[in-house]
């Protein structure tokens, strides 16, 4: 989620090999040459259910993520943070609305996917379940998130199906200023007093680990044929596994740690001079998944939130329908 | 409730510059064209990507079907003296 897509365990489908259906042989040639799939073109049916989930959840993800920064917005420490804040917030409302519409190709309503949402039908993204306990917070998120995100997302531009990839190419787009305004936050801080350094570590303590497990349960080895990985593959939807796109993330991210002064909560992070990649601990996949069932830290409040906030802007939607059918039966009229 | 689910979607086209045409950069959902408009401008053009933005509704465009793709789009292949590469020019002969 939050540009990739896997499931907890038990609704994990098996992933069989696709039998060619008569009508679905120019589907098949286009992807094998890693062409690009457009709206009206014939395609399996779990092909686009299966993008319908994973963009919608993508799309929920951007939008359930301008909480826990948002919150942040009144309290950021100058002007100039808080205007970088103001503009990161809406350029995630922005990617959300390029991803409801690129599912909206598929064939679905963005209302409806937003009654999913708020019915708990669909997800977001777990690492939005956690909170944003001080400054510290905005930055690191910036930073290992965002991050996290962009290794997610970069691969995700030449997926095979049109719609999503040029919404991604868009998203990509904006994400580095978001990636480097974190890190800049970050450094200012840990290259403050004692105790702005002290803060700038534990928010990186607290948000490590729930970054790397952004990219999903190992989908690699021994754990190959779990989740929805290998079908997304066949698809060209996915590139690359969880397990190579983790890799990839922390093997950036160590060396920027270092120019940050900082550490990462993790005793086996070692460089493997045979592998070419930095060794990580074992993660806690039972946190992930509790997370994912709605036992995280703020999963209630998220949700709460965004009802909340669909409810209360009812009445402005209302009221613009209402002009627009006014000034609509006036030109009307007007016309007649 | 329903407010949202009664929008029109419009398609959005944007002239990045001067010199260049409209392209096709994504869709939204707006009440009218005037809100679709300013929408858009919200949305598609936060880094100056555009000097200008149309916005069309998705139910005016007409397009045509991919089933009906290779009787709408073939009787194109077969005319290649449109091409300037079908002619043969003896050597020498310039600014042709
Ligand atoms: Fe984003
Ligand atoms: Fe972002």
């Amino acid at each position: 989620m939050y540009g990739n897509d896997f499931a907890s365990p038990s609704d994990a489908p098996s992933a069989s090999p696709e039998p060619v259906e008569p009508g679905l042989e120019d589907f098949w040639r286009i992807v094998g040459e890693d062409g690009r799939i457009e709206p009206r073109d014939a395609m399996p049916e779990d092909y686009r259910s299966s993008l319908v989930r994973q963009i919608a959840q993508h799309a929920h993800s951007e939008i359930i993520g301008m909480q826990p920064e948002g919150e942040w917005i009144s309290r950021a420490p100058s002007l100039r943070r808080k205007a970088i804040l103001m503009a990161k917030v809406q350029d995630e409302a922005g990617h959300g609305l390029y991803l409801y519409a690129a599912a909206e190709t598929l064939g679905v309503d963005r209302a409806e996917l937003l009654d999913m949402l708020h019915t708990g039908r669909q997800k977001y993204s777990s690492i939005f379940n956690y909170p944003t306990l001080t400054w510290a917070d905005i930055g690191t998120i910036g930073w290992l998130v965002d991050g996290a995100a962009i290794v997610n997302q970069v691969p995700l531009c030449r997926c095979s199906y049109g719609p999503y990839a040029r919404a991604m190419v868009r998203v990509c787009k904006e994400e580095s200023f978001h990636q480097r305004q974190g890190f800049e936050a970050l450094y200012t801080l840990s290259h403050g007093t004692p105790q702005q350094h002290e803060m700038a570590q534990d928010a990186v303590d607290r948000w490590w680990w729930p970054s790397l497990m952004m990219f999903g349960p190992h989908d690699s080895g021994p754990h190959a044929t779990a989740g929805h990985t290998a079908k997304s593959m066949a698809w060209g939807v996915k590139r690359f596994s969880n397990d190579d796109l983790r890799q990839r993330f922390v093997d950036m991210t160590v060396p920027q740690a270092e120019a940050l002064g900082l550490t990462l909560p993790d005793p086996d992070l070692r460089w493997n001079e045979s592998r070419g990649h930095y060794d990580f601990g074992e993660i806690d996949f039972n946190e992930l998944f509790e997370v994912i069932k709605g036992n995280g830290p703020c999963n209630a409040e998220r949700m709460a939130n965004r009802r909340r906030a669909h409810e209360e802007g009812a009445w402005v939607r209302e009221a613009a329908t209402a002009y627009a059918e006014k000034t609509a039966a006036r030109r009307t009229a007007g016309a007649a | 409730m329903s407010g949202r689910r009664d929008w029109p979607l419009f398609e959005v086209f944007v002239r990045s510059r001067r010199g260049l045409s409209h392209v096709h950069v994504g869709s939204l959902h707006a009440p009218d064209a005037e809100l679709a408009l300013r929408n858009a401008r919200d949305l598609y053009t936060r880094r100056q990507e555009g000097v200008s933005l149309w916005v069309v509704e998705a139910s005016a465009i007409t397009a045509s079907s991919p089933q009906e793709k290779d009787s709408f789009f073939d009787p194109a292949g077969d005319k290649i003296y449109r091409h300037p590469t079908f002619y043969d020019i003896p050597d020498g002969v310039e600014h042709l």
